[in-house]
């Protein structure tokens, strides 16, 4: 309780020197609106449904551009790790591509899908694809062998080797992986939402843009900032931190 | 007896155990043995486990060949707790690697009751050095696994997991993770866990190197008392000179790289047995004499790495 009244203080504070800074009009208000001015936009946003539209488009690409990468990725992960061949081929090609912001792949989406919702999909699969595929791949080669030789040893093989032990085992890491997945995949539909311009979070931020609505803009801002922590900070942290105290594994 | 359950305990079909008097009259009971004396003889049947020349050898990522193993023999009689020592490196936690079938030989044979081994299989069980509990299941899922394995109706499981954490004094704590748990306590999880899965043969490597010297010593009464309630068979590897006179019918040596059986101990003392009893620290000093040379031959080795770095 203690961290969270420092939160508020903390928060407070902020919220106090941004509101000095309009008051002192050192710059424009359209340019440097107050808080109660972005607050009205949220609330309009809110009051007219735009908000919530946009939350709910951007969220149903979310869950299934992430839950295709989640997929992908794990089979190319563990194809990956459980070949010298494919690890020192394809797994040099997934580091290298990794360095290629998620953006880059919206010129080549575009061509090949056209301004569709295929195309802002496709961004957000290869923009979460290979954080995926590599925290799974370097998951498998970390977890220990032992447990792979215990279930053998216990009589498991096979199938039930692979779903009592193996995936139990690696599951600290494949939450790491659909943890970085997602924080990636959100980065990039964001990215291509305010290309594509087709609803969505990142159409709202741009319309601001076009309006030259600052309040918008910075309301929108914190509304992807929101979700973003919520989904990261509330529903992954808090899967993390119980598999670690489960698993007995140092606190993360 | 009330307290063991009908059927958990495979019936116990243990040869009965050479009486220790029986050697007396050669003068002192502690002995390398070159054969094996009558009354064994006349016991061994079909040996329990028998290794035969069992080699391995492999390529380091240097390139050279090492050879691990090299024409192993070795044969161990049902109900019998035999202890192998050796320096570090001479390839002894390996040898059960093999016999547990978790690895292939390069050359030779494992005969268990004298069928060839040609992988893992829950008549032998054996406890790692670093145990490989599973972290993700309980105390009781950790104990129940291997049944789980087997297709155990679920009755069962349930009797015999009570039954195996009562063997080891954990009933209590059947609903903790293993990180909640001491050292001491992970290991004698490890213990009912292959207890449970009914292995004729346990295999244990190095299980109690890592515990203080209290802790170690109950788990050796413990293990000898478990050793003597379900008569299975028991392969102890250790480095502790000490731990395999205080356990062993019989010591056997390793030798360094490769690694060869070097000497045979037969350790004729009554048990229950104690570590600092004069007799069993006699016989481990026997056993570090001839060990000792091994020890210097992998410290050269060790040195020399050192210095050619």
């Amino acid at each position: 309780m203690k961290k969270l009244a420092k939160q508020v203080v903390f928060y407070g504070v902020l919220i106090g020197i941004w509101t000095l800074l309009a008051k002192l009009h050192i710059w424009p208000p359209y340019l440097f609106p107050p808080p109660w001015g972005v607050g009205h936009a949220l609330w309009d946003g809110f009051a007219d449904h735009s908000f919530w539209i946009g939350i709910a488009v951007t969220m149903k690409r979310m869950l299934i551009g992430y839950s295709l990468s989640v997929a992908l990725g794990m089979v190319l992960g563990l194809g990956v790790s459980s070949s010298k061949f494919l690890e020192e081929t394809v797994g040099g090609l997934l580091v290298s591509l990794q360095s290629l912001p998620s953006i880059c792949w919206i010129p080549l989406a575009v061509l090949w899908f056209g301004l569709t919702e295929k195309a802002i999909l496709f961004v957000v699969l290869m923009g979460s694809l290979l954080s995926v595929t590599i925290a799974m791949e370097d998951g498998r080669k970390q977890m220990p062998k032992i447990y792979g030789m215990a279930g053998r040893n216990l009589g498991a093989s096979g199938f039930r080797l692979f779903w009592s032990v193996l995936l139990p085992a690696s599951l600290p890491f494949i939450v790491n992986g659909m943890k970085q997945g997602w924080a990636f995949a959100w980065r990039s539909l964001i990215q291509a939402e305010m290309i594509f311009l087709s609803l969505g979070l990142g159409q709202l931020l741009m319309m601001g843009r076009d309006l030259s609505d600052m309040n918008q803009v910075l309301a929108v801002m914190i509304l992807i900032i929101v979700l973003g922590y919520l989904v990261d900070g509330l529903i992954f942290r808090t899967m993390e931190r119980r598999l670690h105290e489960k698993y007995g594994l140092a606190a993360a | 007896m009330s307290a063991r359950p009908q059927n958990v305990i495979p019936a116990v079909q243990r040869v009965p155990r050479p009486d220790t008097r029986a050697n007396v009259f050669r003068g002192k009971p502690v002995m390398p043995v070159t054969e094996f004396p009558a009354h064994a003889v006349a016991e061994a049947v079909v040996p329990k486990v028998a290794l035969d020349g069992i080699s391995l050898s492999y390529r380091t990522t240097s390139g050279e060949r090492l050879v691990a193993l090299d024409k192993i023999n070795l044969e161990v009689k049902p109900g019998e707790f035999l202890c192998v020592v050796g320096p570090s490196g001479c390839g002894k936690s390996t040898l059960l690697h093999l016999i547990a079938g978790l690895q292939p030989q390069t050359a030779g044979t494992v005969l268990v009751d004298g069928k060839a081994v040609v992988g893992p299989g829950t008549d032998r069980i054996l406890i790692f050095q670093e145990l490989g509990l599973f972290p993700w299941l309980t105390v009781g899922g950790n104990v129940e696994f291997g049944m789980k394995m087997k297709n155990v109706p679920k009755a069962e499981r349930e009797e015999k997991v009570q039954y195996y954490l009562r063997l080891v004094h954990l009933s209590k704590f059947r609903n903790s993770y293993i990180h909640q748990l001491s050292g001491g306590m992970r290991q004698r999880v490890a213990l009912a866990r292959a207890l449970a899965t009914g292995p004729d043969v346990l295999l244990m490597d190095e299980p109690f190197a890592a515990l203080d010297a209290q802790t170690r010593d109950l788990l050796h009464d413990e293990l000898e008392r478990i050793w003597a309630e379900t008569g299975c068979t028991i392969i102890f590897v250790t480095h502790n000179v000490r731990e395999a006179a205080r356990l062993g019918d019989r010591v056997v040596l390793l030798t360094f790289r490769p690694g060869r059986v070097k000497e045979e101990f037969r350790v004729n003392l009554p048990r229950p047995r104690h570590m600092e009893h004069p007799d069993v620290t006699r016989m481990a000093r026997t056993v570090l004499d001839c060990l000792r040379e091994e020890i210097n031959k992998s410290l050269e080795v060790e040195y020399a790495d050192e210095k050619a770095r």
